[in-house]
């Protein structure tokens, strides 16, 4: 099985958010880059576990410039056979899809698997639309997957319960927690991943069906109200009389 | 012109994120000057009610092969009842179903879509949050048609008290590679997106035997329960309580936090809570920064005295 795993760079969890050139722009000075974290822990050790047990391929595809390089290399280390960069900026997940849809169909693969979200912008966008410019399924917020001959059985989460589902290849999955138990890469795998493929291809015409036009931070609180411990009753009244909350 | 709003029904009934995404839409309509059109698929119970949201027609495909959740098919359903009633936008909901559908019309339609807005729209640009609910951007749609998808619980719903037309609609479906064979739901739970209040314990409870105060709390204030990260993970709770950055995003109108630190992604799936009540034994942990009430004491001690003191207000 073809399997093909969608990476997006992402900064780190705990980094600052702060905005420059009059708020319309990420001011990554000083941010650490990571593999997105639903894109590492899930849809590629799944995709690896796969491949383990069923035979294949597992290529990671990133559309971004040449500084992600570096997480790209990261999911070789974890255990990726060949890599794929589009060198386009990632502006529009419409533009994305429209990337990442041409090179999975024109290279035939049959399992595309994506996280759940990106972290930064949290568009659960571009998995939903790489499927429908395939013509294929798409199962979002995958929980488990298996994958017998042309088959994929899923679980995915749904409000308040799971929902179990069949389906064919070739399908689109984005990746929720629970379908994988995250790998740190070891040495070997390091040094395994300088050697691997990782090829630089050029980006079809699309354009950006969207744009930001700006950032904000959110108003900061104005501070906590303390009640004491041994006076649990005045929260009580504060939550009822002033936030009416209750 | 039209705005058309996909409104999502749960066992026959209509959910409340469909309800808030139909008053959104009935209210782009109206600073539009169009109108508001719903689309209801399969079988669902008194759909009428979206008039009293501001819409005007209900859009009913009962074919009940639509039952079985296929957004292939409900892309379908959507791009020929826009077409048919000439929408340039369209409405969903930020949630389970909308983040299944959205996405495929999107690429279906060539049209721009904004996930999660957290506000009407001022012409072409929409206000959403990002970077996990750190910050906030302003998108705008550069295509003709703009597809939007509500964040839960962040845009109040209008009651117009007005009546909507239902008018059938017949179409052939598409077949489809996919076949839902089973929903589990554990009915009996109130779902985390769509509880008005939520209570919520980390580590600081220092075992799952010490639940029963925080579901009793629950119960008592018809809150749904959470917890944090570790907790889910070393199987204290179940996985589907995990809120924050990597778990479950959540807008609740009150938030308790309980013996949980306030570690940045943990703060991330929570902090468009309208409001935050801490306790905790740390008067320094960081949550005490993000809340709007905080009592710094002993869970053990705090939570049953919450209770009575709760239970006695609701006598
Ligand atoms: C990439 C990444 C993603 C993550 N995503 C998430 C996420 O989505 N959600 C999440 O929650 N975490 C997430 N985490 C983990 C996060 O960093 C914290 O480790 C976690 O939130 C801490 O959980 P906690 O507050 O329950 O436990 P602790 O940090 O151990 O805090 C326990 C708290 O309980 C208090 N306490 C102790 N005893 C009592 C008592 N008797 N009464 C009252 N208070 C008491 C303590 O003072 C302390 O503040 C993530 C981490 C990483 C690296
Ligand atoms: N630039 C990118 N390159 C490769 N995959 C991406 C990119 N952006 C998003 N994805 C994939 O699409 C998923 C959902 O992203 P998003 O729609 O931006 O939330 C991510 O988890 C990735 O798997």
């Amino acid at each position: 099985m073809k399997i093909l795993v969608c990476i997006s760079k992402a900064p780190d969890t705990t980094a600052k958010i702060a905005f420059t050139d009059g708020d319309t722009k990420f001011d990554e000075n000083g941010v650490q880059f990571i593999v997105n974290p639903y894109d590492e822990w899930y849809a590629l050790v799944r995709g690896l576990e796969l491949k383990e047990a069923n035979g294949g391929s597992v290529t990671v595809l990133s559309v971004g410039r040449v500084d992600t390089d570096p997480i790209i290399r990261k999911a070789l280390a974890i255990g990726a056979d060949d890599a794929v960069r589009i060198d386009a900026d990632t502006n529009d997940a419409l533009y994305v899809a429209k990337q990442i849809a041409n090179y999975a169909k024109e290279n035939g693969y049959e399992l595309v698997l994506c996280g759940k979200e990106t972290i930064d912008y949290n568009g659960s966008q571009v998995a939903g639309m790489v499927a429908e410019l395939m013509e294929v399924p798409y199962v979002s917020l995958t929980s488990k997957l298996d994958v017998a001959g042309s088959t994929a059985t899923i679980e995915r989460d749904v409000e308040g319960g799971v929902e179990l589902i069949e389906a064919n290849l070739p399908i689109v999955i984005s990746s929720s927690k629970g379908m994988a138990e995250a790998r740190i890469p070891n040495m070997r795998g390091i040094m395994a991943a300088r050697s691997k493929p990782l090829t630089v291809v050029a980006p079809i015409e699309a354009s950006n069906a969207t744009s930001v036009k700006n950032f904000s931070l959110p108003a900061a609180k104005t501070g906590c109200k303390y009640v004491d411990a041994d006076n649990v009753q005045e929260l009580v009244n504060l939550l009822h009389n002033e936030a009416k909350a209750i | 012109m039209s705005v058309l709003i996909y409104a999502d029904s749960n066992n026959g009934s209509l959910t409340k994120n469909a309800l808030e995404a139909a008053s959104y839409g009935a209210q782009v309509a109206q600073a539009k000057g169009g109108n508001a059109v719903a689309v209801v698929v399969g079988t669902a119970n008194n759909i009428e009610q979206l008039g009293n949201y501001g819409v005007t027609k209900v859009l009913h495909v009962s074919d009940t092969t639509l039952d079985k959740f296929d957004p292939q098919k409900i892309a379908h359903v959507m791009a020929t009842a826009a077409k048919q009633e000439g929408s340039e936008t369209i409405i969903f909901a930020h949630d389970y179903s909308g983040k299944s559908i959205a996405p495929r019309l999107s690429a279906k339609l060539d049209a721009g879509l904004v996930t999660g807005a957290i506000a009407l729209p001022n012409g072409n640009i929409i206000k959403k949050a990002v970077f996990s609910g750190k910050a906030f951007a302003e998108v705008e749609v550069n295509t003709s048609t703009q597809i939007i998808s509500v964040l839960p619980n962040s845009v109040d719903k209008v009651e117009t008290g007005g009546t909507a037309e239902v008018v059938a609609l017949a179409l052939e479906l598409p077949s489809t590679g996919i076949k839902v064979k089973e929903t589990k739901k554990e009915s009996t739970e109130l779902s985390l997106t769509e509880a008005d209040i939520v209570v919520s314990a980390g580590r600081g409870l220092k075992g799952p035997e010490n639940w029963g105060m925080v579901e009793d709390l629950a119960k008592e204030l018809g809150a749904a329960t959470a917890c944090s990260r570790p907790v889910a993970d070393i199987g204290w709770r179940p996985h589907h309580e995990h809120v924050g950055q990597t778990g479950i995003a959540i807008r609740p109108n009150l938030y308790f936090a309980i013996g949980i630190s306030g570690a940045i992604q943990h703060l991330a799936g929570v902090n468009g809570s309208k409001v935050i009540v801490v306790i905790n034994t740390d008067a320094e942990a960081p949550f005490f920064k993000a809340a709007d009430y905080g009592i710094v004491g002993d869970a053990f001690e705090v939570v049953p005295k919450l209770l009575a003191a709760i239970k006695e207000l609701k006598a």
